[in-house]
């Protein structure tokens, strides 16, 4: 790859538990990737502000709380209103299956749960970034099948 | 400015002017972008500021693990309460294998979640990228935008320091370096190149035990030397003891004399690194050595040449 890519990982909301997040920013470090890691218990306003001065293309969002229905919807739509359609938005953690078709509704174009492979979300990565329809402000068209 | 409909609102027609101006409005967003440009080469942004007798970029680096980014976080409150609008280089290093890099300085940053200090403060991750291991060049050019978008500060904080960071400092106006206790007391030889540059020295985590002690060694051995010493400071940046005399401090602090002709020094051989690094041929010397069809000084003589 030419440039790599810049790749906030956030934890939004009041979930301590970042482990998953940490491993994530790791496989994609080594992926050759440049990884902004937020911290924990970050709000939506917070992540996006972090996204936009540090100038990534992809945020992918952690939770292991219950409360990804409401919170990922809400930092993809602040996305948008803030002019900042054409950042991709991918989500981790545990979401149970019932719940992915309303996030990927929203923007969200890939859910990763426990027993994703790295190189799968490394495959994620490199066709989104190759696709015009992947940015959180192009409908929802498009959005990654997970293979678990 | 024209928008596409989705909200990306850089598009292939818009000048350098434009940005730079759009970036002085306020939009952080294409500032992130300039910035973004710079980094991957395709902006320069080399003309230097006009010196100033109160510095513009400053250099904070010291050994891993120090309190840099703590220390700063406490500064850049300290100087958006005195009105300053402050931004941050605070570069990681660059996995030499995979070219990836985890930025994680942001983090300990609590000034960027304050909301009424957030807009006086922009803080931009940068990784060290093919000069791993060494300095990120672009870095000063980031600074010069940053300066010329309307900034009044720029702080660089480097990796943890070791000898090669202090090349990235001296594109600073003014370095500082930052110490801690408990670093042993047979470092004075390898902190050499790092002191002999410093304009003031900070020993953090006064609150621990030895900080008193590292503060008295170190300036006694400033002290050895024939030219004026630079200050040496106890602070707690978890604390906040000694953050209020610090900020003060640096915000006047001048150029120390004694360093000019070691900063120099730096700033030519960083100089020089950098028409290396940036040579068109440079990855086809490379390889051409990797491979042995070509030896060192074939491979050097075309590097050096400038008549691509």
């Amino acid at each position: 790859m030419d440039q790599p890519l810049r790749i906030v990982i956030a934890k939004p909301g009041l979930d301590g538990h970042d482990r998953g997040a940490k491993v994530v920013a790791r496989a994609l470090r080594d992926a050759g990737h440049e990884v902004i890691y937020t911290g924990l218990r970050r709000t939506p306003e917070q992540i996006i502000e972090t996204v936009r001065d540090e100038d990534a293309i992809l945020l992918g969002l952690s939770s292991l709380s219950g409360a990804h229905g409401h919170l990922f919807p809400r930092i993809c739509e602040t996305l948008r209103e803030h002019n900042m359609g054409d950042v991709i938005v991918f989500g981790g953690g545990i979401i149970p299956e019932d719940d992915r078709a309303p996030l990927f509704e929203a923007g969200v174009r890939a859910i990763f749960g426990p027993g994703t492979t790295s190189e799968e979300m490394v495959a994620f990565i490199a066709t989104a970034v190759q696709r015009d329809d992947a940015g959180v402000g192009h409908g929802a068209g498009w959005h990654w099948q997970s293979s678990e | 400015m024209v928008q596409d409909g989705i909200g990306n609102h850089l598009n292939e027609g818009e000048t350098l002017d434009d940005r730079i101006n759009a970036a002085k409005a306020g939009d952080r967003r294409v500032l992130a972008r300039l910035l973004s440009s710079i980094e991957n080469g395709s902006v320069r942004f080399s003309e230097s500021p006009k010196q100033e007798s109160e510095w513009k970029i400053l250099a904070l680096t010291g050994p891993p693990g120090v309190g840099k980014s703590c220390l700063l976080d406490r500064l850049l409150h300290e100087w958006v309460d005195a009105g300053l609008r402050v931004a941050v280089l605070a570069v990681d290093p660059s996995s030499p294998r995979s070219g990836g890099a985890l930025l994680g300085d942001r983090v300990r940053m609590s000034v960027v979640d304050d909301e009424n200090k957030k807009d006086s403060v922009y803080v931009r991750s940068v990784a060290t990228r093919k000069t791993s291991g060494s300095v990120p060049l672009v870095v000063q050019d980031m600074a010069f935008c940053l300066l010329e978008v309307g900034w009044d500060k720029v702080v660089i904080e480097t990796v943890g320091a070791g000898q090669s960071e202090v090349r990235c400092a001296a594109v600073a106006d003014r370095i500082v370096l930052v110490e801690g206790p408990a670093r042993g007391d047979g470092v004075q030889a390898e902190k050499a190149g790092l002191l002999e540059l410093a304009d003031a020295i900070i020993v953090n985590k006064s609150d621990l035990d030895g900080a008193q002690r590292h503060a008295n060694e170190l300036r006694e051995s400033l002290n050895l030397g024939h030219e004026e010493a630079p200050d040496v400071h106890l602070v707690s940046a978890l604390h906040g003891t000694g953050i209020a005399a610090a900020s003060t401090m640096l915000l006047s602090l001048n150029q120390s004399i004694r360093a000019a002709r070691a900063r120099w020094r730096e700033r030519l051989l960083s100089h020089h690194e950098r028409l290396l690094l940036e040579h068109p041929q440079f990855d086809t010397s490379l390889s051409n050595l990797e491979e042995g069809l070509m030896s060192f000084e074939e491979a050097y003589a075309q590097l050096r040449d400038r008549n691509e």
